[in-house]
């Protein structure tokens, strides 16, 4: 029972930590929390099932034109939206996509209606035995995708040129600009990720909560928090964030009541800042003007 | 014709006037210096050529084409490197990606794995830390990597802002040693921005002084290592 509880804690913990690497490779390069990741991955949920069923397409031939298609979804939002703004303060970012968040749901809405749709792709619903835990086949698969990401964007972020070139925009975006780093390029690559990363959160999400304008919700607020949790500027600590709140959450909604499914990830958080105001592995100030 | 020509260029940072109007030249293999007190415009100077700062007036000319307008990654791809003042390293970045991020503007893949191999034969120091991060070096081998991370640039034009700044006398020495050695052996250009009017005029052919936007002496660096105007203001101390 608790090997299992953990087990699908971690399914879900990976889903919130693809929204939470987002968060984090947004913020670190732009100073902007992203409210409208979560509907990145809603509008590619919606785009899924438009793909499967009106285009008759393959679950596999889906995926790469959903990826992008979020991509454009995020490169579009820089360009458009932020973009213009680039220079004002965070609160003004935060706002303008907050503004974002509010026209794809509507947008969403409006095409698509309010109402939750199935996903045209579930699972096998026979669950996998690992070890004794039983788990469904949608959350082991959801697992290895999220796993392989992961290692794609270690690779991404250790061995490519644009990869080490997003990390010395986030470390010093001023002399990035005099090294000859196209700063504005490097940005747009940001959101593009964004975009990647929200294709995937809503495509795998999709089989097992369903379609539907708020569907990504619940896993921004948690993707967010797990960020925070992990200091904000780092990926393992935004990845270990979204793992330890998918479990803990689990194991709280399995053993103290469902109530205490959503509190829990709070309660972390509050608890952690009180004792770590820069996160799991944060670093208080970075940037000196 | 020089490859790098300023003629009466103006800068502002808002209202504040920092240029009022600066003409400096600049030949091909030469190593020139610009030196000044504190807030004299040397450091507006380099960032004007750079990008960083727009003119308000007059004309920048790097080997025929006029740099206003273009920005500072166009201006890397034209030739023309930055060691900026305060070294600034990414902290986060091992050396060797420190590096590979100065060729960022290049897609040469073979010349930059030589200019790499270049650089760590310059300053043997970096090779032994290639894998270590930037911001755990000290002040010299920080200022070494900022040098080196401008050369995978392969300029032409290598501007160098306060190279001295907080360093050990011995160190440097040793640095400007290996900007004489890139300067003579690859013929790189070099423009270089210093307040250790010593250091910077012993190695130096020709010295602009700035004063409070303008230029108020220029001369070679060999007259105004004897010029009294120079010896009282700038290299006061030493003598």
């Amino acid at each position: 029972m608790l090997g299992q509880q953990i087990l699908s804690g971690l399914a879900t913990g990976s889903v919130y930590a693809l929204t939470a690497i987002a968060v984090v490779v947004v913020f670190r390069n732009t100073r902007t929390i992203n409210l409208a990741q979560g509907d990145f991955g809603m509008i590619a949920a919606f785009l899924g099932i438009l793909f499967i069923k009106e285009f008759d397409l393959n679950y596999y031939v889906m995926l790469p034109l959903v990826v992008l298609c979020s991509m454009a979804l995020g490169v579009l939002v820089e360009r458009i939206v932020m973009r213009p703004i680039a220079d004002s303060d965070w609160l003004t970012l935060f706002t303008a996509t907050l503004g974002v968040y509010y026209i794809l749901h509507g947008a969403a809405g409006w095409i698509w209606g309010r109402d939750t749709k199935a996903f045209p792709v579930t699972f096998d619903a026979e669950p996998v035995d690992i070890f004794g835990a039983l788990i469904s086949q949608g959350h082991l698969i959801n697992m290895g995708w999220a796993a392989a990401i992961g290692i794609v964007l270690f690779f991404f972020f250790k061995y490519t040129k644009q990869g080490i070139a997003m990390r010395a925009v986030t470390d010093d975006p001023e002399t990035a600009l005099l090294m000859g780093i196209p700063v504005r390029f490097i940005v747009l690559l940001t959101w593009g990720m964004a975009g990647f990363l929200a294709a995937f959160a809503g495509v795998l999400l999709a089989p097992i909560v369903y379609v539907s304008p708020e569907m990504m919700d619940e896993v921004l607020i948690k993707g967010y928090v797990a960020a925070v949790f992990g200091g904000l500027y780092s990926i393992p600590g935004a990845i270990i964030g979204a793992l330890m709140i998918g479990v803990a959450e689990n194991l709280a909604g399995g053993y103290l009541g469902s109530h205490f499914k959503t509190a829990t990830a709070f309660v972390m958080i509050v608890v952690l800042l009180t004792f770590r105001p820069q996160g799991l592995f944060g670093i208080q100030k970075r940037r000196e003007i | 014709m020089a490859l790098l020509e300023l003629n009466d260029v103006q800068a502002s940072y808002g209202a504040i006037k920092a240029l009022h109007g600066v003409s400096i030249s600049v030949e091909e293999g030469s190593i020139v210096a610009v030196l000044g007190a504190n807030g004299a415009g040397k450091s507006t100077t380099l960032k004007a050529i750079s990008g960083a700062v727009r003119p308000t007036a007059g004309s920048i000319v790097f080997d025929g084409k006029e740099l206003n307008g273009l920005t500072p990654n166009q201006i890397v791809k034209l030739g023309i490197a930055q060691v900026p003042e305060g070294r600034k390293i990414f902290k986060d970045l091992t050396v060797t990606e420190n590096l590979r991020m100065g060729a960022y503007s290049r897609n040469d893949g073979a010349a930059i794995e030589e200019d790499f191999d270049r650089v760590l034969e310059l300053f043997p120091r970096l090779g032994e830390r290639k894998t270590q991060l930037g911001g755990s070096l000290s002040g010299g081998e920080q200022q070494m990597l900022a040098i080196g991370r401008g050369l995978m640039a392969r300029p032409r034009l290598l501007l160098l802002d306060e190279p001295s700044l907080g360093l050990a006398p011995i160190i440097i020495a040793d640095i400007f040693k290996t900007l004489r050695l890139i300067n003579q052996e690859q013929s790189t250009t070099m423009l270089l921005v210093e307040q250790n009017a010593n250091i910077a005029l012993k190695h130096a052919s020709f010295g602009y002084v700035l004063q409070v936007g303008k230029v108020a002496i220029e001369d070679t660096a060999s007259n105004l290592r004897t010029n009294k105007e120079v010896i009282e203001a700038y290299m006061g101390a030493q003598r």
